[in-house]
């Protein structure tokens, strides 16, 4: 046993950890807020990929420079993400504010199969070559064997955003409101709070993260098709699971223990069966702690 | 009394049903001769099942212009199994149910397993162009099985003498998908080459389609100092490992299947596909039918064809052919046909075997050159 092997499985468990995180900071975020495991969610992710596609390949057409381009299509990703986010909540889910919460599931579910089937009929069914938008850094070349500078401004971003997002939620006004309006939606609208603002300020910024992942993991692995979002979507939402769904740091340290179950195994005993180990581990952290790692246990609203 | 009622109305029903059904049978295969085609032709593998439906249909025409055979016309009845097994069987059922004499399909492997029993009971031969699965012609579960291809085990073994014997390789990494397609190809590899005692399998693993990150599985690879990975699946995964392995600064040869000799392959992979191999059928692109069927496929569709379009197309003149010889499209006259008639194709002059494999039907080694597969000779 190698220390060099360890750290390489070390290293890309954590990518595949940051890789998960980035969606599952989106499924935590809006389950904190309104308790709806939003099926959706890796459909954004999938169409903030395809979006940053278009784009990047729009704009190579006039010879822009690689990082100009790597940066506009993040943003408008961002934007079209946001704006697909904003809208789904709007159609699939306001509308079933009141309704038991398996509707609004179901409902879920539909817009997720919907938007797949959107993008298959609007774009196409093959896979796609994606561009490499991030470039090689020349400082990093000696260590990129050891770990890309794809891999690292993967991780990199994920901290990042992170960060950025405790800060949004512990120290302004919209997290402030935000967090009230998780505890209780009718006592925040009695003192003022406008619920239905910020259940979609909250859908917006959970899309925003979903399309920067989209962007990143399209670039890493170089391809994308209309069914992305799907398994990458449940892994997401098992590791927000994992780490205790509705809690933020929840979900990037599921993910990272995710990312290190499935490297690990793969690497010291097999792949074959890296998905039953890591789903057999998950029902091993849920026996103990029910909650997930961080979350906080709660008696049921019924 | 009321049961008593309820019983005679059933009876009713069921006659009522029956008899249409045989009407409208009789009066359906009177008129043409009907070659169902099944395979993908939506999803994320259309681009396998497509040509195939193209290749039929060019076929027919040619048939059906020159009068049909047996003096009736020929017609073309697609369903789609988008590849998956579950889905495979529904369209059997419903190519059976609408009487079709023989089957064109199915494409992939695993659909195509499922789908058999269901053609055996029906007695209808199927012919698929592309399911590479050794099991299906030589457990002789399937009599009714015939394919314009060869099977994966002949496949193994030329990519596995080609890393012997022209590559002189001693370390390779032996990875799959763990499909039905890949996982034989690979388990065939991995026989063939501790078989041959002149090299060693350093990894056999299994990786999970879809994934988003294969780096664990690529650190193995590089641990074990493979000098060469050989890789059973399709292309999406292929693109995928060689990419992150060329990410990583590793040179390690890639041989692969003809489910990575793709173009897509190329597409996606771009510039990281240089230098990879992957077997597929033999290059007939010079064989006179085989061109007049491709500049046949560029006039009507006004693009190139696609994978296996070689394959369908000598799969359905042999079919049309055995059925011209048989003189009916009874199973057992078909069956004779095809196993002792000789037909000109595009990928050679072609006959079938006991176990339903074509004669005169192989495969070569691909390189990615300059963004092509050129053959290596």
């Amino acid at each position: 046993m190698s220390w060099d092997y360890f750290i390489e499985l070390f290293l890309g468990g954590l990518t595949r950890g940051s890789i998960y995180a980035l969606i599952a900071l989106g499924y935590t975020m809006v389950y904190g807020i309104i308790e709806l495991i939003n099926f959706a969610h890796g459909e954004i992710y999938m169409i903030g990929a395809f979006t940053a596609l278009i784009i990047a390949s729009v704009l190579s057409l006039f010879g822009m420079h690689q990082l100009v381009v790597l940066v506009l299509a993040v943003v408008l990703a961002v934007v079209y993400a946001c704006a697909y986010g904003f809208t789904v909540e709007k159609i699939a889910y306001k509308p079933l504010r009141k309704a038991p919460r398996l509707s609004v599931l179901i409902s879920a579910i539909g817009m997720s199969l919907f938007l797949q089937n959107y993008v298959l009929l609007a774009q196409t069914s093959d896979f796609l070559p994606f561009p490499k938008l991030i470039p090689d850094f020349e400082f990093w070349e000696p260590y990129s064997h050891i770990i890309s500078s794809q891999e690292l401004t993967i991780i990199a971003t994920t901290v990042v955003v992170m960060i950025l997002l405790t800060f949004l939620i512990k120290f302004t006004t919209i997290g402030k409101a935000m967090r009230a309006t998780a505890q209780d939606k009718i006592m925040a609208a009695l003192v003022g709070i406008d619920v239905n603002h910020i259940i979609s300020i909250t859908f917006i910024v959970g899309s925003a993260t979903a399309a920067i992942g989209g962007v990143l993991i399209a670039s890493h692995i170089g391809q994308i098709n209309f069914f992305i979002g799907f398994i990458a979507g449940i892994k997401a939402f098992v590791a927000a699971v994992l780490g205790g769904i509705g809690s933020i740091p929840g979900a990037v340290l599921g993910s990272l223990v995710l990312g290190w179950t499935e490297s690990f195994f793969t690497g010291y005993i097999s792949s074959d069966y890296e998905d039953v180990f890591a789903f057999l581990f998950l029902v091993f952290i849920l026996i103990f702690r029910p909650a997930g790692i961080l979350g906080r246990s709660q008696t049921q609203k019924v | 009394m009321t049961k008593n009622c309820l019983k005679r109305m059933a009876v009713l029903l069921l006659c009522g049903a029956l008899s249409l059904g045989l009407f409208t049978g009789v009066g359906l295969a009177a008129e043409t001769i009907k070659i169902g085609v099944a395979g993908a032709h939506s999803g994320d593998l259309a681009s396998y099942g497509i040509p195939s439906m193209r290749a039929a249909q060019l076929v027919v025409d040619q048939v059906n212009a020159k009068g049909g055979v047996l003096g009736k016309k020929v017609e073309i009845i697609a369903e789609d199994d988008a590849c998956k097994p579950e889905i495979a069987t529904n369209t059997a059922t419903k190519l059976v149910s609408q009487k079709v004499d023989v089957v064109l399909g199915h494409i992939c492997s695993g659909a195509t397993k499922a789908a058999l029993g269901i053609y055996k009971d029906a007695n209808i031969i199927v012919m698929s162009p592309s399911a590479t699965n050794p099991d299906l012609t030589q457990s002789g579960g399937y009599p009714n099985f015939y394919r314009t291809i060869a099977s994966d085990d002949a496949q193994a073994k030329l990519d596995v003498e080609f890393a012997l014997n022209v590559l002189k390789l001693k370390k390779i990494a032996v990875i799959h998908d763990k499909g039905d397609y890949g996982k034989g190809f690979a388990e065939f590899a991995k026989k063939f080459l501790e078989e041959s005692g002149k090299a060693e399998v350093v990894l056999f693993e299994g990786i999970t389609p879809g994934a988003v990150d294969y780096s664990a599985v690529i650190q193995k690879v590089k641990r074990e100092n493979a000098e060469a990975v050989i890789y059973g699946g399709y292309h999406p995964e292929a693109s995928k490992i060689v990419g992150q392995m060329r990410n990583k600064k590793m040179n390690t040869i890639f041989i692969s299947d003809d489910g990575v000799k793709d173009d897509t392959f190329i597409k996606v992979a771009k510039e990281d596909a240089e230098g990879v191999y992957a077997s597929g059928p033999k290059d007939t692109s010079s064989n006179p039918l085989n061109v007049a069927a491709v500049k046949a496929h560029r006039d009507k569709y006004g693009e190139d064809k696609g994978a296996f379009f070689e394959n369908a197309y000598s799969a359905t003149l042999a079919l049309v052919n055995a059925i011209e010889k048989a003189g009916s499209t009874d199973y057992n006259a078909l069956s004779k046909a095809l196993k002792s008639e000789w037909v000109e194709t595009p990928i050679g002059k072609i006959s079938f075997d006991q176990r339903g494999d074509a004669i005169g039907a192989g495969f070569s080694v691909y390189q990615v050159k300059g963004g092509k597969f050129v053959e290596v000779k």
